[in-house]
């Protein structure tokens, strides 16, 4: 699986204009029901969902990124949206750390094998002190689609 | 990291149906933590560290991933004892 896979282009907001972690979600979910990745009738649900697994254990695991996410039955095919914000978001991270990238993942309730397989996907990536470096320093969204067409191609280092 | 003293493994087959999601990975990572010893976990060539969340969702441990998990330090046997119960007991999933 690839980022491209599932990264959807129209959910890449190069700079959030959220500015703590309730808005940033808020503003991902957003752009994907925008994108149509996602039901607008669930938007609400999907937020709530989101926010309350965040409350149960944060999904910033440090290094600066934070990987929200939530399975739906009402999610056909996998979605993330990726947010940028060059200011830090506090996620209360595992690290206590200001997070800077976002992913945001929308996964089907029936298929837990192909939610793992994206987090695998992602979390790879976010290993790379490079790719994380890029992510955090890209500020629009061509230089955030360049980015994950590397890391697809490998062109990535660690 | 301690790198004495003894090392062992232990096979493990991960058996709830959601697999090692962030949750569970969350759990195996908190418990890890709690020893002194050194924890890998190894699916195939691939080895991560049990300690690191970020590496453990590296493994896209799907439900019926075969895990080796080894543990070296003074208190490894602990280690493995209490990771292989989490897993065991479907980390309080099902």
């Amino acid at each position: 699986m690839k980022l491209q896979d599932f990264v959807v282009e129209k959910a890449i907001v190069a700079q959030l204009k959220g500015v703590d972690r309730d808005t940033v979600i808020r503003e991902l979910v957003d752009a994907l029901i925008e994108a149509g990745a996602a039901p607008r009738a669930i938007k609400d649900e999907l937020i709530k969902l989101i926010l309350d697994r965040e409350k149960h254990g944060s999904t910033g695991f440090g290094k600066g990124v934070a990987v929200p996410h939530v399975k739906h039955d009402k999610i056909k095919g996998m979605a993330a949206a990726i947010g940028c914000s060059a200011a830090g978001v506090d996620f209360n991270a595992l690290d206590k750390a200001p997070v800077y990238s976002v992913f945001l993942l929308l996964s089907p309730k029936n298929k837990p094998d192909d939610h793992l397989h994206a987090m695998e996907n992602i979390f790879s990536n976010l290993q790379k002190d490079t790719f994380r470096r890029f992510l955090r320093q890209a500020a629009t969204v061509e230089a955030v689609l360049d980015l994950i067409q590397d890391a697809d191609s490998q062109q990535i280092q660690g | 990291m301690p790198t004495t003293g003894e090392s062992i493994s232990s096979e493990v087959t991960i058996k709830n149906r959601l697999g090692l999601h962030a949750r569970p990975a969350m759990s195996f990572v908190d418990i890890a933590n709690t020893f002194v010893s050194q924890v890998l976990v190894k699916k195939g060539d691939q080895t991560v560290d049990g300690k690191s969340i970020m590496q453990m969702m590296m493994l896209a441990a799907t439900q019926g991933t075969q895990l080796q998990i080894v543990a070296q330090g003074p208190d490894a046997p602990q280690a493995i004892q209490a990771l292989r119960a989490l897993i065991d007991r479907k980390f309080d999933e099902e």
